[in-house]
């Protein structure tokens, strides 16, 4: 962000070969740089920072190391995925746990920061210190690893960095590569540190100062960030460009428009429609987002939903096909239809039920409201892209069983009010994705009384227990399985959530290629390179 | 004379107490809002501990009337406060967004005045003739199409078919560099440096959006001129005018146009603070980083800090328009500040 005018008119050149009128320049400099659209807005350079949005996750992930990462594999829907099952090294050249899995031991790789000075075992110590430390998201995050403590974290020498757990878990050491433990350049960071400011927010909310394959050398927050390669990075395979710009724009319309004329080379998230239409002339990538869902909810707080025989009697009414059809396009994979036996701990998974008016007015018959009853259907208008088709089928459907839904429509800034924290809301629709992707992580934050995303307010004794048991137990261990196929059993019997389909984050390409599907659903641009025409 | 000055100094004194009532109001009405801003900020992942947190760091575990206080406190330092969206100070981040919509509002108006005026005097000049129905069939269009859907057909054929107008990427293309700000204007700080090339950047960028704007904008002001103009020309003054022989332009320009332009002035300012509201989806369309998709997007997560400062710097806005108008109402008539009382 220090450029001067002249520098950046100097690169001027390179930058040109994205432009549509600078075509003449020779094809060579074209592969400099990528442009892409989004339309989320990136709102800081801190992931740290209270009141960062999910489209910061990025700059973090761009620009940062962490100790670990995940492998890559092909993915569903095209391209590649990050493979949450391989664990590979980032900054840390490897790791030890020992036998009791108390203790980490990572020995870092020689690797130098943006400014040239070296990656020392304390920059990580100060990094984790500070995301255990400031509150809020980071801080929740890195519990779900069981780091909760500065004093967990010890830098033995410069080399070396020891993490001490209160007991052994399977989430750790994933847990260290999503995006919150990443590691700054702590002396620079403590240079602009103040008394009332001693973890350099304000200086880290408008600098990039990582060891990361990409610095912001330009954040115009509302329009644009400019990534610039970092040939010094030690973390992984050089990125093939230079320069990656991020471009926002609100209107999916224009974002289409300029993907589609090549003047940029990535639209990024765009909706599942456009998805759709744009697949047969460009590359488009749908991928089914892990261990996210998106489900009718039925809060056990509100009368007629406390009798299982209606919850089943709503399963069975739910038009599942027709809803994948008019709110997702098709885009995703289906949760609905799965075998009635559950003998493996695949997550997401399809649910036992199906489409079938028959059974359900069976079930409604069975129950205590035979002649049904009135309700409210809540959706988010922020949402309402999926919600609203999928309430309107829903609406319908249930019509014929008797259920006569009203649906409502909550404004963004109090839907997470109303359905998550107060779970005021009696008839709902619902997205929630794990970043760790096991079963018992979804049933933790879905499942278990009192958690965020438990906004149908389920209590089940028994899986309260089994969550707590798997939370951290090895995925190998013998006792995992059929304790998660258990799981599994009690909530499609129980039904307070009832999962209609896995949504699809879509990407289009028109010139760009090795785009790589992450959990966090943000583009990795260090992957990302030209596409050969 | 001292009996207008006199007028205009009562005219900026009454804008004092409308000022007072938007901090309060703005203030309020930001609380009385759905939605909470500490669960909306605490993130994906909140537990109760972590939106207790975010709620001290926000300040608002406080009681109402100290935050208040405090909301006060700053306004009179001059600081809008800091917005927890952006994490930047609303002042900032107004000073960069709120030129950006007044050099497109403003663009938009002058070409739409420059076509609508000269229309709605054809018209009324010639009822009934080809000009007339031109402006009839202009107004029509102007009011039924709404500004999302004219920019995205703009795009659609100017840019996606014919490729003639540049990506709709907001201000300046990539090649550009923004000019130092002074104003904030594109067009008026890079004519300032003398940079041509980016001045041209600038323009191109501001084509579509302008156009479509200003086609929304036509409607309510044409009809004006040529409903004033009519009214101006059946007027007895004219008629005498003519009949003491006074040529057609003297006539047409120094008598009647001059007695039509007060009402088109009133629906000038009226059209203007309609559409700087408007133009949110335009600035959406255009990935415009203008104030209204600001607002917006600080409104959908409740930002406060940033919901009142927009508001404030809207009505200060409005107050200061209302108060050219006025002024110009004693440039243009006058009797301004004689026998008004």
């Amino acid at each position: 962000m220090t450029q001067t005018r002249r520098s950046f008119l100097k690169t001027g050149a390179a930058l040109m070969g994205a432009l549509p009128f600078a075509r003449a320049l020779p094809a060579a400099a074209a592969t400099d740089t990528l442009v892409v659209v989004s339309g989320q807005t990136i709102n800081s350079l801190d992931l740290h920072r209270t009141g960062t949005n999910r489209a910061s996750y990025q700059i973090a992930v761009n620009c940062y190391d962490r100790l670990v990462t995940f492998g890559q594999k092909e993915a569903p829907g095209g391209g590649l995925s990050y493979d949450y099952a391989k664990i590979e090294p980032e900054l840390a050249e490897n790791w030890t746990i020992s036998q009791d899995g108390l203790t980490l031991t990572f020995t870092l790789k020689d690797a130098t920061f943006q400014d040239g000075s070296k990656v020392t075992a304390h920059d990580v110590k100060w990094s984790f210190d500070r995301a255990v430390t400031v509150g809020g998201f980071p801080t929740t995050q890195m519990k779900a690893g069981g780091l909760e403590r500065p004093d967990q974290f010890e830098a033995v020498d410069d080399k070396t960095f020891v993490v001490k757990l209160d007991r052994p878990s399977k989430l750790s050491l994933p847990d260290l590569a999503v995006p919150v433990p990443f590691i700054i350049n702590s002396a620079l960071a403590k240079s602009h540190a103040t008394e009332a400011d001693p973890w350099a927010m304000e200086y880290l909310h408008k600098n990039t100062i990582g060891s990361g394959a990409y610095s912001v050398s330009r954040w115009t927050p509302g329009q644009q960030v400019v990534y610039e390669r970092f040939d010094g990075w030690v973390g992984g395979p050089a990125p093939k460009v230079k320069r990656i710009i991020v471009r926002e724009v609100p209107s999916a319309a224009t974002q289409r428009a300029l993907v589609e004329r090549g003047d940029v080379q990535v639209a990024f998230d765009i909706p599942d429609k456009d998805a759709a239409e744009l697949a047969d002339s460009l590359t488009v990538v749908s991928t089914p987002i892990e261990n996210c869902i998106h489900a009718l909810c039925l809060n056990t707080n509100f009368a007629p939903f406390t009798d299982p025989e209606v919850r089943k009697a709503i399963a069975c009414a739910v038009p599942y096909e027709s809803i994948f059809q008019a709110a997702a396009y098709e885009r995703g994979a289906p949760l609905w239809g799965g075998p009635a036996e559950i003998t493996d701990t695949a997550w997401p998974r399809k649910s036992p039920y199906d489409t079938d008016l028959e059974k359900a007015k069976a079930h409604m018959a069975a129950s205590g409201h035979a002649d049904g009853f009135d309700v409210t259907l809540s959706i988010s208008t922020d949402l309402a892209t999926w919600m609203e088709p999928a309430a309107l089928l829903i609406q319908e459907a249930v019509g014929k069983i008797g259920i006569n839904a009203t649906v409502e429509k909550i404004p963004g800034a109090n839907w997470r009010t109303a359905c998550l924290v107060e779970k005021r809301l009696a008839m709902h629709l619902e997205n929630f994705g794990g970043w760790l992707n096991t079963p018992d992580y979804y049933f933790f934050w879905a499942y278990q009384k009192g958690h965020l995303f438990n906004s149908s307010n389920y209590y089940n004794e028994e899986v309260e227990q089994l969550t707590n048991e798997t939370l951290h137990m090895a995925m190998d261990d013998p006792e995992y399985a059929p304790k998660i196929e258990r799981m599994f059993r009690i909530a499609f019997e129980d039904l307070p959530r009832i999962p209609l389909y896995q949504p699809a984050l879509n990407v289009a390409m028109n010139g760009a290629e090795g785009y790589e599907f992450w959990f966090h659903r943000q583009l990795d641009v260090r992957s990302l390179g030209a596409a050969e025409s | 004379m001292a009996g207008r000055w006199k007028a205009v100094g009562l005219r900026v004194a009454q804008s004092v107490p409308v000022v007072l009532g938007v901090v309060v109001i703005s203030f309020l009405l930001t609380r009385a809002l759905p939605g909470d801003p500490a669960v909306q900020f605490a993130g994906a992942a909140a537990t109760p501990e972590s939106i207790e947190q975010v709620r001290v760091a926000l300040g608002l575990d406080k009681p109402l009337l100290q935050q208040f206080l405090i909301y006060c406190g700053q306004l009179l330092q001059g600081d809008l406060g800091q917005s927890v969206s952006t994490g930047r100070p609303v002042a900032e981040e107004l000073a960069a967004r709120l030129p950006a919509s007044l050099e497109l509002t403003l663009t938009a108006l002058i070409l739409s005045c420059a076509v609508a005026i000269p229309l709605g005097v054809l018209a009324a000049t010639r009822p009934g003739s080809w000009v007339d129905q031109l402006c009839r069939l202009l107004v029509t269009a102007g009011v039924s199409l709404p500004t999302f859907f004219t920019g995205i057909v703009l795009i659609y054929v100017f840019y996606y078919l014919l490729g003639i107008a540049p990506s709709p990427l907001g201000r300046l293309d990539f090649v550009y560099l923004e000019p130092d700000p002074v104003t904030g204007f594109y067009l008026i700080d890079a004519a300032l440096m003398g940079d041509w090339e980016t001045w041209f950047g600038a323009l191109k960028q501001l084509v579509l959006p302008a156009i479509t704007l200003a086609l929304f904008t036509l409607a309510p002001l044409a009809r004006m001129t040529r409903a004033a103009m009519l009214s101006a020309l059946s007027a007895d003054f004219i008629r005498t005018a003519r009949a003491a022989g006074l040529s057609r332009g003297k006539v047409l320009y120094g008598y009647a146009f001059r007695n039509a332009l007060l009402p088109v002035v009133t629906t000038l300012g009226m059209v203007f603070s309609f559409v700087l509201g408007a133009n949110v989806l335009v600035e959406k369309v255009f990935a415009w980083p203008g104030i209204g998709s600001y607002a917006v997007e600080a409104l959908v997560v409740s930002d406060y800090a940033a919901v009142q400062g927009f508001v404030l710097s809207m009505a200060l806005l409005f107050v200061a328009l209302n108060l050219v108008i006025d002024l110009a109402y004693s440039v243009i008539d006058p009797r301004f500040g004689t026998e008004a009382k």
